[in-house]
């Protein structure tokens, strides 16, 4: 497993490699063969996704233990997925907090937790993978973020704070990138069936998580710049962004 | 970790529980700490038909989420996957690559963890025995903390009362089965007409070379038709042809049909048209395995068709030790006096590999299975009946298709139960086991 992939194969990190919607991707991509960077906080969890990876493609999956939400460790990591694969074509960032809104209301440490880990350690891998992608001229980065950063809405104004930060630093990497040959997409998601929705009771609304991979492949292979994600979302945030302020301030959204 | 409150229901959507739901994702989910308070059962798709998958008062652990493959031999056919696998997801993967599974029940949705609680079997039990028999190893987590290898050697006796074991013994994290090699998707099959029980055991000996083999039979004709039914056979066929994966199901049982849909008219309708449809008394045929296998699973939620109430499962087996097959005569001849019987009834010959499940269900003789749609009082005495009939004549029947036994019937079945109370998890439990072993 040590030798590098051979050209032609498509190499992929992913960055929150034990999220649901990321799983779901990796299986997708297993099925043609990729080989794969994963990179999640606990071990036993990533090294059984890489296991899963290889039996299903038949080619290498590197297993990678790092919290991400501490920014000190990516350099290194970055250089050791490029070592290991011989390159990145696609950077999938699928990590994140939902964190809880009644305790970041409460406290500031709360609050700056979420932000720090959806968006500060975010522009940190997303810097160093910019440069890289840049310097090669190619490389798409996909970044799960969600329609929560589309309006701040009372319910969990933090999490979606953390998430429009990061809508709006995507739109300006992409306008520099895409003269550079990097495809930038946004993903934004509504409500995934997965372990970070597990304690909400779930509507018609909630989305399978492979339902949603299907959807990045294709927006990757369209070379979307933005996709919701089912695409029933899209007109969905269209009204709720535009409902005015006097009004939304009054909901209970 | 948080649970939401569900209606969990059984294949058979009887008897209705609502209860907390806790889905499992890693092995790591399952450890005291993580747990919530209360009984537990582990649980799987959710495929069988009764109780055995249900708990009232606590909570159950879906580990559907536990769907990882960890290591496969192209050379041998070795299969290591998670225990939340489900059979579908096997054949997916292991049809292109030539192999195919080595027990498979009539329906491929269900895991591999609850094809080893079940301790499952299919049409090639006559000569391969049951899912228990093909298993090599599995780990068994314990809610103390402890985590058993358990293999024909190791921790044999958790072995053995694993499989079949309902659930009860722990959560079955892995396992590991051996595939057996196909070159072609398709299995040769012959259908051959038959009336009456003597003439179908003898079809089954003149077949007991043969992979597989199931008979359909009718429980509504009487007269010169009683007992009448189509055996069916089935080899793989060995001329190598593409491997190529299943499609996907299109066709979801749309409705809840309501009660009166399902009655002796419309069923002795369906009946004598499908026994009829072959006209010749035996036709070869090439069929794709998932028509042979799973023609039910062409239709997502088929169990809508009996409406609302549900249905209930039926499925004895009465040993060849009782004379001439009294006991499946008066099982059919009850059943076709009641007319309550639906299409989907089939009978077959169990052969005598023994299972190394201490609870296991199959034994050698002739065994039947039925459904019923549930008719408020008309449906449970039926059963009731039939549990009797089987107690009588020295037969058994299948918990994960059971919704009706008594304790003292269960008992009576299983005499071996007291014995396997000791390896129960104490932090486990189920609505069947609390049933069948209430003081009566």
């Amino acid at each position: 497993m040590s030798e590098p992939a051979s050209k032609g194969v498509l190499k992929v990190l992913i960055l929150g490699a034990t999220s649901a919607i990321a799983m779901a991707v990796e299986r997708r991509l297993a099925a043609e063969g990729a080989v794969f960077y994963l990179v999640g906080r606990d071990p036993e969890r990533v090294r059984s996704v890489a296991a899963d990876l290889r039996v299903r493609s038949g080619a290498a999956a590197y297993a990678d233990a790092l919290d991400l939400a501490d920014t000190s460790g990516h350099e290194a990591m970055l250089r050791r997925a490029v070592a290991a694969m011989g390159g990145i074509d696609l950077a999938l960032v699928a990590y994140g907090v939902l964190g809880d809104q009644a305790r970041a209301e409460a406290s500031y440490p709360a609050a700056a937790r979420i932000l720090e880990t959806n968006f500060n350690s975010v522009v940190s891998l997303l810097t160093w993978l910019g440069n890289y992608f840049e310097a090669q001229g190619k490389g798409v980065l996909a970044v799960i973020s969600s329609v929560a950063g589309d309006r701040g809405r009372k319910s969990n104004y933090v999490y979606g704070a953390s998430k429009a930060a990061l809508n709006t630093f995507l739109d300006g990497m992409r306008a520099r990138l895409d003269r550079k040959g990097v495809h930038v997409l946004t993903i934004r998601p509504g409500f995934v069936d997965s372990p970070m929705t597990a304690h909400l009771p779930k509507n018609k609304l909630f989305a399978q998580p492979d339902a949603i991979a299907a959807g990045i492949l294709k927006a990757i292979r369209k070379r979307k710049d933005i996709v919701y994600l089912p695409p029933i979302w899209g007109p969905i945030m269209f009204i709720v962004r535009n409902i005015p302020e006097f009004i939304f301030k009054k909901t209970n959204l | 970790m948080p649970t939401a409150r569900l209606r969990f229901e059984s294949w058979g959507r009887y008897p209705p529980i609502e209860t907390e739901v806790l889905p499992l994702h890693w092995m790591s989910d399952f450890q005291a700490a993580r747990l919530p308070q209360g009984d537990l059962l582990p649980v799987g798709m959710g495929r069988s038909y009764g109780d055995v998958c249900l708990l009232d008062h606590g909570t159950l652990l879906t580990a559907r989420g536990l769907d990882r493959l960890i290591e496969f031999d192209a050379e041998t056919g070795l299969l290591r996957c998670e225990a939340g696998v489900t059979l579908a997801e096997i054949l997916d993967f292991a049809v292109p690559r030539g192999f195919f599974l080595p027990i498979t029940p009539g329906t491929k949705y269900v895991t591999v963890g609850g094809a080893i609680a079940n301790d499952i079997h299919g049409k090639n039990h006559h000569g391969s025995g049951t899912f228990g028999n093909r298993l090599l190893r599995f780990e068994l987590m314990r809610t103390d903390g402890a985590r058993l290898l358990c293999s024909p050697t190791e921790n044999a006796a958790w072995f053995a009362a694993t499989i079949g074991g309902l659930g009860l013994t722990g959560l079955i994290a892995w396992a590991e089965i051996r595939l057996r090699p196909i070159v072609s998707r398709r299995i040769r099959s012959v259908c051959e007409k038959f009336v009456g029980i003597d003439e179908f055991v003898e079809l089954s000996r003149a077949a007991a070379h043969v992979n597989y083999s199931v008979a359909w039979i009718d429980c509504v004709a009487r007269g010169r038709n009683f007992a009448r039914g189509i055996f069916m056979l089935g080899q793989h066929h060995d001329q190598p042809e593409p491997l190529t994966t299943s499609a996907k199901p299109w066709l979801t049982f749309p409705i809840n049909l309501p009660e009166f849909a399902l009655n002796r008219t419309s069923v002795g309708l369906f009946n004598t048209l499908y026994y009829n449809r072959q006209f010749a008394k035996r036709a070869e045929t090439l069929v794709d395995y998932e028509p042979f296998f799973y023609p039910l699973d062409r239709v997502l939620d088929w169990n809508r068709m009996y409406g609302k109430a549900g249905l209930l499962q039926f499925q004895c087996v009465i040993p060849w030790e009782d004379q001439k097959q009294a006991g499946i005569t008066r099982i059919l001849e009850e059943i076709t006096r009641s007319g309550l019987a639906s299409f989907l009834a089939v009978i077959k010959v169990f052969g005598d590999v023994r299972s190394p499940g201490m609870m296991s269900f199959p034994r050698p003789g002739i065994t039947l299975a039925l459904d019923f749609p549930i008719r408020a009082q008309v449906s449970f005495a039926l059963l009731d009946r039939l549990a009797e009939i089987t107690v009588e004549h020295g037969g058994k029947m299948y918990p994960a298709k059971d919704a009706r036994m008594t304790p003292r019937q269960f008992q009576a079945f299983y005499p071996q139960w007291e014995q396997f109370q000791q390896y129960i998890d104490p932090r486990i439990n189920s609505a069947f086991w609390k049933r069948v072993t209430a003081h009566v």
